[in-house]
């Protein structure tokens, strides 16, 4: 079968590794968006005392790069502590993988961002983060900007799809000029929590869809 | 090999018939000369006697005369002659060329190579169905308009198009109308003795003949420049040695079509779209009833069409997918965008299309194959959790 992906990637693309969530996961973290056609989530599961990676699971919605990357870079992290885990790259992943085509790059680093991302997840969840950046509406606006519009695969920024950001007393509002009811409300909701939620000086996060139009 | 696989990617191409070939094979090694004039040696008028035989029976299945049919390559060739070749001779000093928003590749270049040498173009949109929206279309079409260009059926998501209403449209602006029928010709009747059309592309590899050949249906006194210099051949629009093979082959696969085979295609469309609609959160694409009888479109929620299409393709199956990581351009499909699905519907398409040496059997195997698919690449997808 003359296809652009290695053995091992269709090997990693029919029977992906470390699939799944996992119930109360430490850390978790999702990239990307179905606008884009990839997104994937990693979930952690991490001994609080050496800090090494006990259990990673990972979820695809993308293309058979995507999937084969996560797959690999969860097998990869496993057992590695935080520390080394946030060392592995996209190159290693691609190498483990025996090569993947240039044009599927950006699919396959969803995957490695996740992980990173994740792991980041975890040091803001528990207090690990060494520089206490105060949240600031200029922050969330920041981390905004890697929340996708799934409707057409740029940021929600970028896409003035975020009305309003406010911060006060740790109180983090954000207003989505989206309907509640909206296909990807409660995907976007999901998300952007998942980016504010967790930090040092977060205590809540309200998030408003204020929109009408579909 | 390719025995083992199922193939549902007919609107791309289609297996030769085999009678079809024995139809050509003689072009290939004793009647090989060129067509000649009726001056020439026998050899070469017998050549150019099939030619003329074969131009004569495509024509009659548009209700055309044979002077109003030219042989090309191909529909990309057609459809560029047509639109190029009438912008030529009509707009020299620029006009006003007006397609729909869902054209196939041929007409939305050739109508974005026009526009950058002056010619105003304009995109005409569609309903989520895939039919044009006809009171834009009349607001936009003036007498000034050079050509219209819709096409008869959609490539991806087969919906037919009211040519009636269309053709009625430029008529009574006086304005010239072209139609790439590529996917639809000799499967959904088109006679131009009724419809009130200028130009049709069609083509030979969607209906079981050789690939390289296609044609042009020129309405008798329609303004047209050639655009390809040489010799004087095809009425002197479409120079070059001809495919007399190729025609001979066209003309049989022309006749080969028939409409009980089309109603039997028809059916396994309804059968396949039936099955699949019964796993949860797809969607049809495209028109429920003005579709083409070989096409079904189904978008698939929660997975991407690569993917899916990876899948199908180890199990033995050859499909085809709107999702962007399956194009050359990693452009998620025009058409779906146009009827007003979002991205992630575009991702999740999948096109099966019906030929002639597909059975019943191959629709159960399939929609077989596409739930269990589904369902693993679901369990594996973050989307869609909170589905019941």
């Amino acid at each position: 079968m003359p296809l652009p992906y290695s053995e091992i990637v269709m090997e990693h693309f029919r029977n992906p590794q470390n699939v799944g969530q996992i119930e109360d996961a430490d850390a978790e973290a999702t990239e990307g968006s179905p606008a884009c056609g990839d997104m994937v989530a990693v979930y952690l599961k991490v001994d609080e005392e050496t800090k090494e990676i006990q259990d990673i699971k990972f979820e695809s919605y993308g293309c058979a790069s995507n999937i084969a990357t996560g797959s690999i870079i969860t097998d990869l992290a496993k057992g590695k502590t935080l520390d080394e885990a946030k060392q592995i790259t996209w190159q290693e992943a691609s190498e483990a993988l025996g090569g993947l085509p240039s044009i599927k790059t950006h699919c396959s680093v969803l995957a490695v961002d996740a992980l990173r991302a994740a792991i980041q997840n975890y040091e803001e969840r528990h207090g690990l983060v060494t520089e206490r950046e105060p949240t600031t509406v200029k922050l969330v606006r920041k981390r905004l900007k890697r929340v996708m519009n799934p409707m057409v695969g740029l940021d929600l920024i970028r896409t003035d799809l975020v009305e309003e950001i406010d911060v006060s007393d740790g109180v983090v509002t954000v207003d989505i000029s989206l309907p509640e009811d909206h296909q990807f409300a409660s995907n976007i909701r999901h998300e952007i929590l998942e980016k504010l939620e967790h930090r040092w000086d977060v205590e809540d996060v309200v998030i408003n869809f204020v929109g009408g139009e579909g | 090999m390719f025995e083992d696989v199922i193939y549902l990617d007919n609107a791309a191409a289609t297996r030769l018939d085999e009678r079809v070939l024995e139809a050509m094979e003689p072009y290939f090694f004793d009647l090989y000369a060129v067509a000649t004039s009726q001056f020439g040696y026998s050899v070469g008028i017998d050549a150019r006697d099939a030619l003329e035989d074969a131009r004569t029976r495509i024509a009659a299945r548009l209700g055309a005369e044979p002077d109003e049919f030219i042989f090309t390559s191909g529909s990309a060739e057609s459809t560029n002659l047509a639109l190029k070749g009438v912008a030529r001779a009509v707009g020299k000093k620029g006009g006003h060329i007006v397609v729909s928003s869902v054209e196939d590749f041929p007409v939305l270049h050739s109508a974005r190579t026009l526009q950058k040498q002056g010619f105003e173009v304009t995109k005409v949109g569609v309903d989520e169905t895939g039919r044009i929206d006809l009171d834009r279309l009349a607001d936009i079409v003036t007498p000034e308009t050079t050509i219209v260009s819709v096409q008869s059926a959609n490539q991806e998501i087969g919906t037919l198009q009211d040519l009636e209403a269309i053709g009625a449209i430029c008529r009574e602006n006086g304005v010239l109308f072209h139609t790439d029928a590529t996917q639809s010709f000799t499967r959904v009747p088109l006679d131009v003795r009724e419809l009130p059309v200028d130009l049709v592309t069609v083509a030979a590899h969607t209906i079981h003949g050789p690939k390289g050949i296609g044609g042009l249906y020129i309405r008798d006194g329609t303004p047209i420049q050639k655009w390809m210099d040489g010799g004087f051949q095809e009425f002197n629009l479409r120079p070059g040695v001809e495919n007399i093979p190729g025609a001979v082959g066209f003309a049989k696969a022309v006749e080969l079509v028939t409409p009980e085979e089309t109603a039997r295609l028809k059916n396994l469309r309804d059968r396949l779209i039936d099955r699949l609609l019964a796993i949860s959160h797809t969607r049809l694409n495209g028109h429920p009833e003005h579709r083409l009888p070989q096409n079904a479109n189904i978008s698939f929620r929660f997975v991407e069409g690569e993917s899916l299409l990876l899948h199908l393709d180890m199990r033995g199956f050859a499909v085809s997918t709107g999702s962007a990581c399956f194009s050359r351009s990693l452009e998620a499909s025009h058409v779906i965008l146009a009827i007003g699905g979002d991205h992630e519907r575009a991702h999740g398409s999948v096109r099966f299309t019906f030929g002639r040496f597909n059975t019943e059997e191959d629709v159960d195997a399939v929609s077989e194959a596409v739930a269990d698919v589904v369902k693993e690449l679901r369990r594996i997808s973050p989307l869609g959790k909170d589905r019941s």
